[in-house]
């Protein structure tokens, strides 16, 4: 170890590895601080009301705020809004997703197919403020004539597809051809293998597709607010404006009085998208 | 059954074919007006009468907004995808930094903007950087975090593909773990590493909800990183309330042009993606 250059090698070797195991730390710390700052702030608002009860008027609320109470109501209209919402734009979305998916599986080296999928991509990366603007186009000014849930949906649908188009082909991909060709051999025709063969197989490749997508739909906000607007009411009517949790959130954020819901409106919504992923995950894992 | 495989595929390509006509037709009005005095104007003024758009100050807030992301990011994630596909490989420790890091990307963009406002920004105050807080660095900041968990991610599956026989070989010829890194890791997957950073950046351009709550809304040409601004979709999240007419259609334009933006980085992207993988 007299040798000074192979002495500076092996120190800049240790620095550099403590360099990566600090820089590591660092960017694992924000998401500690967060949950952090969500649980210790929104804990104490997380209660059977919070469930059950609809969201609080300014004035409740600033009355609650001024006597030292916690502030009554909940969040109710949000997450019917944000289930009714995302149901819709499931519905929209999924049929039409797997289908892509199966004929991008079934077409794989044909031209007109890596068009379908160059255009994917292109939709995948569209932001969904744009889309938010699209579906105000097609639907708030064409079709229901106002904002509405049924145009809250059309974007996040829009987002959803490429999402379950990509994630179809992939899963299908996985399945080996010759369980396909089995099938093909004993003179099954081809819808038949689609659906009783290659989508059984892929179940739970789908579902975690699936899953995956709505985890990235449900806490959108810029879209909604240009489509579905809000609403103070549980509302299950396609045609009228519709609240949902980060509609919500944002209107807590806009009002001074309210302002202390924010954090366990914000915890809430964390945990379900982090639930999601985390079935999700558990059925990736099931399957390999 | 293949006639109706078929006809879904057209319904994608019909509905990015009319998203496109929609904000072409939405964007006529305005640079019927001003030509592509739009794209290159700095004055945006809605008041009656003396109306005038410009998006150069949402195109410099959005390009500067991603670049401080990027220039964040790029030291954290990439210190990140070696302790996961290098250094600790295979380990607990890997697979839970992992997890956390891809629980970065779950975390709403709203919750991102809460977070900014009520911890960083005061942070960013008490430094005396900003006298609000809000400026092109808050939201740079928070997009770093956002992306994160997408450049993390890329860069680790490219890092770990790198055969193990190159690496071998050059341990064996004395080389230190830090000379692997540089020598034969980062020279193989530098496209890959290269393409991620262009995705995340892709990312970092349509962010909206973070963005707004950070930026301050101004609609003038930021003068330093520290200075309020706003983004192109910053923009059209915060003034689309009170638009109609011209003014829409200006948004409208914006959305156009964030639109072909993103589009060419993310073409960007995947071409590379192509050509290394082939």
């Amino acid at each position: 170890m007299e040798n000074p250059a192979l002495r500076s090698r092996i120190m800049k070797d240790r620095l550099f590895a403590g360099g990566v195991f600090l820089m590591s730390m660092v960017t694992i710390s924000p998401i500690v601080l967060i949950i952090y700052k969500l649980v210790s702030k929104g804990y104490r608002q997380i209660n059977f009301d919070f469930f059950s009860k609809k969201a609080p008027d300014t004035y409740e609320a600033m009355v609650a705020v001024n006597s030292g109470e916690v502030i009554p109501g909940g969040i109710l209209n949000g997450i019917t809004g944000t289930l009714f919402m995302v149901l819709i734009a499931s519905l929209m979305a999924i049929p039409i997703g797997l289908l892509i998916g199966i004929f991008l599986y079934d077409q794989k080296t044909k031209r007109y197919a890596g068009l379908v999928r160059d255009i994917v991509d292109i939709l995948q990366g569209v932001p969904s403020i744009v889309l938010g603007l699209i579906a105000y186009f097609w639907v708030v000014k064409n079709i229901t004539n106002g904002f509405s849930a049924l145009a809250g949906s059309t974007a996040l649908a829009i987002m959803m597809l490429p999402l379950i188009i990509r994630s179809t082909e992939e899963t299908l991909k996985m399945i080996p051809d010759s369980i396909r060709e089995a099938g093909f051999a004993l003179g099954v025709p081809y819808h038949k293998i689609l659906l009783r063969v290659l989508i059984p197989s892929g179940f739970s490749g789908l579902a975690t597709g699936i899953l995956l997508a709505i985890s990235r739909i449900i806490g959108e906000t810029a879209p909604l607010m240009l489509t579905a607007l809000g609403s103070m009411e549980v509302n299950f009517n396609m045609t009228k404006p519709t609240s949902a949790v980060p509609l919500l959130i944002w209107d807590f954020y806009n009002d001074p009085n309210m302002v202390d819901l924010i954090w366990s409106s914000s915890l809430f919504l964390m945990m379900v998208v982090l639930l999601l992923n985390l079935v999700s995950k558990q059925l990736i894992a099931k399957r390999s | 059954m293949k006639a109706i495989l078929f006809l879904a595929s057209v319904v994608v390509i019909l509905i990015t074919a009319g998203m496109v006509y929609s904000l072409m037709s939405g964007a006529i009005p305005v640079f019927k007006e001003f030509g592509l005095k739009f794209i290159v104007s700095s004055e945006w003024n809605p008041t009656e009468g003396r109306e005038a758009y410009g998006a150069l100050p949402f195109i410099t807030g959005t390009l500067l907004t991603s670049l401080i992301a990027i220039i964040l990011c790029f030291p954290l994630a990439f210190s990140t995808s070696l302790f996961i596909g290098e250094y600790y490989r295979g380990t607990k420790m890997a697979s839970l930094t992992g997890t956390m890091v891809d629980m970065l990307a779950g975390i709403p963009s709203i919750v991102y903007g809460l977070w900014g406002f009520y911890v960083l920004r005061p942070l960013i105050v008490e430094l005396g950087w900003s006298a609000q807080g809000f400026s092109i660095f808050t939201a740079g900041v928070v997009l770093a975090i956002m992306i994160i968990p997408y450049a993390t991610s890329i860069t680790t599956e490219i890092i770990k593909m790198v055969s193990n026989d190159l690496k071998e070989a050059a341990y064996s010829l004395g080389a230190t773990r830090r000379e692997v890194i540089f020598s034969v890791i980062v020279p193989n997957a530098r496209s890959g590493i290269f393409t991620s950073y262009i995705l995340a950046f892709g990312r970092a351009l349509g962010e909206t909800m973070a963005v707004t709550m950070l930026i301050g809304n101004s609609n003038i040409i930021p003068k330093g990183i520290f200075d309020s601004g706003n983004t192109m979709a910053s923009v059209i999240a915060n003034q689309f309330g009170e638009a109609d007419g011209l003014k829409l259609s200006a948004l409208v334009a914006i959305a156009l042009l964030l639109f072909v933006i993103t589009g060419i980085i993310n073409g960007i992207g995947k071409l590379i993606i192509k050509k290394y993988s082939v």
